[in-house]
């Protein structure tokens, strides 16, 4: 841990901040039933890769991971426009946002 | 002081995540995330990107959440009710698994590994250079032909988002006439 004082923070200090960020992101989507909840959680895993991927770029003196965060982030917009739309669609149907309550293939 | 702000960032995005799954209530968990975002975006500033770093909170902090907040509010979502053993026999399997993909990360980040050559493009170079102005050559450069496909998949999305949101069976352009 001599990180700490040195100034330098070390590439498995992010790697591990990632890691911790993307399983909450896994235990998120597997333990909670709102479909909104869930989708935040898949954005909560995408920013974890995105986060693992910056590190990387900057420990390996290259920009071309930040170049693919930026194609990450514009299709993670593109997503969440898409996605919200269809958990608005489903409430529509259904009157409800809880994935096991939304259990018929033709609702 | 990189330690201390890495530190501090670190806080933020683990207390964050952590809130976001555990919050009954989804305007609170949306907050929250924000929270994440903001400590991602300091992250970035750590690791020597400004411009995502901005792109991360104007587009994540700024345009994708106030989407999330607006169908909060469109939904009325009350706040999350337990519904017995089937609910909890589901939480269980999920931090069971959870626990299990953490001991693999572990394992992994024990096993002997080795960064690969490095490039040409140290940090401190590309900020002389100026770090947008690097990306942006890199993004009309070498990366012209994703570029252009992330155009269209944005397109698609404004489609997508459009399409779904009509009301089926109604003409375009009156379904919403009250």
């Amino acid at each position: 841990m001599s990180w700490l004082t040195q100034g330098d923070v070390p590439l498995e200090a992010y790697l591990v901040v990632s890691g911790i960020l993307f399983l909450t992101g896994v235990v998120g989507v597997l333990v909670r039933r709102n479909a909104l909840i869930i989708f935040m959680c898949i954005e909560l895993m995408l920013n974890a890769a995105n986060l693992a991927i910056v590190a990387f770029a900057n420990k390996l003196h290259q920009t071309d991971g930040q170049v693919f965060v930026f194609f990450v982030m514009a299709v993670a917009a593109a997503e969440v426009g898409i996605g919200l739309a269809l958990i608005v669609n489903v409430f529509r149907a259904r009157q409800t946002v809880y994935v096991d309550e939304v259990n018929l293939l033709k609702g | 002081m990189t330690p201390v702000f890495f530190l501090l960032f670190a806080l933020m995005a683990v207390v964050g995540a952590t809130m976001v799954v555990l919050q009954r209530n989804p305007v609170v968990s949306a907050l929250y995330l924000v929270l994440v975002f903001m400590s991602l975006g300091g992250f970035f500033v750590l690791l020597a990107a400004p411009f995502l770093a901005a792109v991360q909170v104007v587009v994540y902090a700024g345009a994708i959440m106030v989407l999330f907040l607006f169908v909060i509010m469109l939904l009325n979502l009350q706040k999350d009710v337990d519904d017995g053993l089937h609910h909890a026999a589901r939480r269980l399997f999920g931090w069971l698994l959870g626990i299990v993909i953490a001991a693999q990360a572990a394992l992994l980040l024990r096993a002997p590994w080795a960064l690969g050559p490095r490039g040409k493009e140290p940090p401190e170079l590309v900020h002389a250079l100026g770090n947008t102005q690097v990306i942006g050559l890199r993004l009309f450069g070498d990366y012209l032909w994703p570029f252009e496909v992330t155009s269209l998949v944005l397109l698609v999305g404004v489609i997508g988002a459009v399409v779904l949101s009509l009301r089926r069976g109604a003409p375009a352009g009156i379904e919403d006439a009250p």
